[in-house]
């Protein structure tokens, strides 16, 4: 684990270091994506202050499951979005190359030509948290699970990005399907689950354990009653469903691994 | 230090036929039922026509594909399993596609390279003096890859494999598209390597003068099988009185080439 964060922050170190040998256009870009950031904060805060209430939650409250969600969703595609793109990286041979260092490919896919705009994307969902929490007033003997739940969210969606890589090695072709996955996933957590059906949460809950990425845990530290009662220990099963989906992605790169026929030339 | 028992890699490639839904599956045979051994220190050719296996061949020895039958070792290790740490402990050249980041200058590859072999620092120095100036590197360290022309690319290639000073080297066509000082300033480095060193070292080719200077052993393969493997006297020995190597090996190809209408050659792009 350690190394493999030595790896990624090696590699983005590298291609922030390339990109900073145009100064001009890497200020560009990071003042665009600031821009960009701020903008998406002033619209999602013009559209929440038209909501005194969504799903029964008030505003703060659905601040923090956005912000919490976007925190970890924003962390992990900064860490491993990039593999949404290893089908072109197959077809063009680039996975080769990275199969023949001594680290990690998944890694060195999520840390290629990374882009200081994801940072903005992070920041986003930092501010709006940050906005959130003060007016929570949340007690210490809750407040401790706000980390653990970003760092289980962060997990659970990078093992979803891995696990969408490892569909790509089977159909080299469908970047788009993993996206949808991906990106999907990040929009549904961002909004308090009993805005959707109730078959749709019970399905998320126990497929996709997209709910523990901020729902679940967001009832304990918010101190809410479920709107749809399912069982209170659920609102601790993060790091559970944290480690078992990393498992299933763990193996799931490894079969994709090995199912992997490189190119003809 | 090499070792290949029975070794076959097929592709299932799929056709999709005029006027029905279904595609038609194809299997490639690429390698079949493949054995040889490379003893530490020697200096092999991997020889054969376009299509013959010898990519996917290398491709199994550093681990990047697995094998559908037999058992591969590299220096001792099983490459599709142990990749990571076999990685460490082999160098690799494409001549077709380049190792180093196209974006960074050439000593900035190399260092991100060090660190991520985890070369210590002092031997890293030490080594890459030494392979500055045996492939001529010293005015090109700060140029960025994409401005390098192909031979210098390619010199840089053969320094970043070799950076964190591997037992085995295994290149894939690195002289293809060089010119003859190039190639000359190349075989001269990879000859020199072997000699003092003795870093083992197995590379394919299409140039038969890389065949003839340097390699005292060729394997020739042809639709995945071994079809040959010995000096290179004992190759043009094969047929008799022919002069040049390039008309023996020409020979061989065409002797064992189906007609063209069954399986027609696959070139590569
Ligand atoms: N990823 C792949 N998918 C399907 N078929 C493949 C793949 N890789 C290789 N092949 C097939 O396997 C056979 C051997 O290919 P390989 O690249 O090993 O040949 P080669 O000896 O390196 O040829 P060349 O001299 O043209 O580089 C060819 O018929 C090729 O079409
Ligand atoms: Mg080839």
């Amino acid at each position: 684990m350690l190394t493999d964060l030595r790896t990624w922050l090696l590699l983005v170190r590298a291609w922030l270091r390339a990109a900073a040998q145009y100064p001009a256009s890497f200020a560009l870009l990071m003042t665009g994506s600031f821009l960009v950031s701020g903008l998406d904060v002033a619209a999602i805060l013009v559209i929440f202050s038209h909501v005194r209430e969504l799903g029964g939650f008030t505003l703060p409250e659905v601040m923090f499951v956005y912000g919490t969600a976007g925190v970890s969703f924003a962390l992990a595609n900064l860490f491993a979005g990039n593999a949404d793109n290893l089908g072109a990286y197959i077809r063009s041979g680039d996975f080769d190359v990275m199969l023949i260092r001594p680290v990690s490919a998944f890694v060195q896919l999520g840390a290629d030509r990374f882009s200081p705009q994801k940072v903005g994307r992070l920041a986003q969902a930092a501010v709006v948290l940050a906005i959130a929490l003060p007016q929570l007033g949340i007690p210490w003997s809750r407040a401790w699970m706000i980390p653990l739940m970003i760092l289980c969210g962060f997990v659970i969606f990078t093992a979803i990005w891995a696990i969408t890589g490892a569909l790509q090695f089977l159909l080299v072709d469908a970047p788009e399907v993993s996206a949808a996955f991906t990106f999907g996933g990040g929009q549904l957590t961002q909004y308090p689950l009993s805005v959707y059906g109730a078959d749709l949460v019970r399905g998320v809950t126990f497929i996709v354990p997209l709910a523990f990425v901020s729902w679940q845990p967001a009832l304990y530290v918010l101190g809410r009653e479920d709107p749809l009662g399912l069982p209170y220990a659920l609102r601790f099963a993060a790091p559970a469903a944290a480690l078992i989906l990393s498992l299933l992605a763990a193996l799931a790169w490894r079969a994709g691994l090995r199912r992997y026929r490189s190119t003809g030339s | 230090m090499i070792e290949l028992d029975g070794v076959s890699r097929t592709f299932t490639v799929r056709h999709r036929e005029r006027g029905r839904l279904r595609r038609r599956a194809q299997v490639v045979e690429a390698v079949r039922d493949l054995s040889f051994r490379v003893e530490a220190g020697e200096f092999v050719g991997y020889l054969g026509p376009n299509g013959a296996g010898k990519s996917t061949t290398i491709k199994m020895l550093i681990g990047i594909l697995t094998p559908t039958a037999g058992r591969i070792r590299v220096a001792g290790l099983d490459p599709s399993r142990r990749r990571t740490a076999l990685a460490r402990r082999i160098g690799v050249v494409f001549g077709q596609r380049t190792t180093l980041w196209w974006d960074l200058p050439l000593k900035d590859s190399f260092e991100l390279s060090r660190l991520l072999y985890k070369v210590d620092r002092e031997q890293y120095r030490r080594r890459l003096d030494e392979l500055s100036e045996r492939l001529d590197l010293g005015g090109l360290l700060s140029t960025p890859v994409r401005q390098l022309s192909l031979g210098q690319r390619m010199r840089g290639d053969i320094a970043a494999a070799l950076l964190h000073d591997p037992d085995v080297l295994v290149l894939d066509e690195p002289t293809i598209g060089l010119d003859v000082v190039s190639k000359a300033a190349v075989r001269a480095f990879l000859r020199g390597l072997n000699a003092e060193r003795g870093t083992t070292v197995l590379l394919t080719t299409h140039d038969l003068g890389d065949i003839e200077r340097l390699c005292r052993r060729v394997m020739l393969i042809d639709h995945g099988r071994l079809g040959f493997d010995g000096t290179v006297d004992e190759l043009r020995a094969t047929v008799p009185g022919e002069a040049s190597i390039e008309d023996v090996v020409a020979r061989i190809y065409l002797g064992s080439a189906p007609a063209p209408s069954l399986e027609p050659p696959n070139y590569p792009q």
